[in-house]
């Protein structure tokens, strides 16, 4: 098989894998993990006080998935300039 | 073929034998005591050194593999970034780190891991600087070690390349949350069940929800090196040595 077409096949499967957790758990509130862990953390130490707080927190929820994205997006043209170099090196050493 | 059915028993076995788990993800800013602190940054220290020594040796003697070492960067970028829903009904992100393990060799990432979780705990309060060793140590020295480990171990025993990265990739993934959790019971054992009662709750928080995330981080892993042996010409690469 053509390794692009493998590649699709792999790449339909995550996208199966981060979906359907979705439609099978509609209920569901998915938050993130850092709540539930200090939830425990109170409950076997209950007299436990945070001694450390975050120098600066992202102001809103819009905010902080922004810089979310800007991570993603600054990786991701990383990848595609990666991959469209070495395309281009292909094509130029063809000709 | 025998061997590559004994790694998907081992590796089912494992992902059974993890209890009922929900959330996932680093440990939060100032929730580690300071003498866990203190503890977990000075273990990691020496491997983020050798990280970075490894790093600007590449850079510097291996000239030809700095935009592939930018691409294993990169990738630990853009998972780290992805906060993906899982079956129990909470997300959690994955952490990219394996496949330039597997690229670079471990301590590589050990100083790519910490670049990501330093700008994680400083520009998104997610993890933190007090807490920065211990979830350096999960992330970017144990991750990386393991699928390291298990990439070559497959590899000798004749496990197809795109096999071999699949598993060392999810394991590698998977096993930072198990450390997460070790870390959280050290420093919180509970007060009447002791040290097991502990690592259950935490293992409960930090790992079912990263076992379909490890699934897919071992697939998007594969996608990449796919590609990247694709265009191994293009790269200048000797992929069949690593």
């Amino acid at each position: 098989m053509k390794t692009f077409n493998k590649n699709i096949i792999l790449l339909a499967l995550v996208i199966i894998i981060a979906t359907l957790p979705l439609i099978i758990k509609s209920d569901a509130d998915f938050g993130g993990a850092d709540g539930e862990a200090k939830g425990v953390i109170t409950e076997i130490a209950p007299d436990y006080k945070p001694w450390f707080s975050p120098i600066w927190e992202p102001p809103s929820g819009e905010i902080e998935s922004v810089l979310f994205s800007l991570q993603a997006v600054i990786g991701s043209s990383i990848i595609a300039f990666y991959f469209g170099y070495m395309k281009g090196k292909r094509k130029s050493a063809n000709n | 073929m025998r061997n590559s059915k004994l790694f998907i028993l081992a590796f089912v076995s494992l992902t059974l034998m993890a209890p009922n788990f929900v959330y996932a993800m680093h440990i939060m800013e100032g929730f580690l005591p300071p003498i866990w602190a203190i503890i977990w940054t000075i273990v990691a220290l020496p491997f983020v050194i050798k990280g970075f020594s490894n790093v600007n040796s590449i850079v510097k003697n291996e000239p030809d593999k700095k935009l592939l070492l930018a691409l294993a960067g990169a990738f630990v970028f853009v998972l780290s970034a992805f906060k993906i829903p899982s079956v129990t009904g909470s997300c959690s992100h994955p952490t990219g780190v394996g496949l330039g393990a597997i690229l670079f060799g471990p301590t590589a990432m050990s100083a790519i891991g910490v670049i990501v979780l330093l700008f994680q705990a400083l520009l998104l309060a997610h993890g933190g600087i007090t807490t920065l060793g211990a979830n350096t140590f999960s992330m970017a020295i144990v991750g990386p070690l393991v699928s390291f480990g298990v990439y070559k171990l497959m590899k000798k025993n004749g496990v197809k390349s795109t096999i071999s990265v699949f598993f060392a990739v999810s394991l590698g993934d998977l096993i930072t949350y198990v450390v997460t959790s070790l870390q959280l019971t050290l420093a919180y054992p509970d007060p009447s069940g002791g040290f097991i009662a502990s690592l259950g709750k935490f293992l409960s928080i930090f790992a079912l929800t990263q076992i379909p995330l490890a699934i897919a981080e071992g697939l998007l892993a594969v996608i990449v090196y796919n590609l990247i042996v694709e265009y191994k010409k293009e790269g200048g690469l000797a992929i069949e040595n690593i």
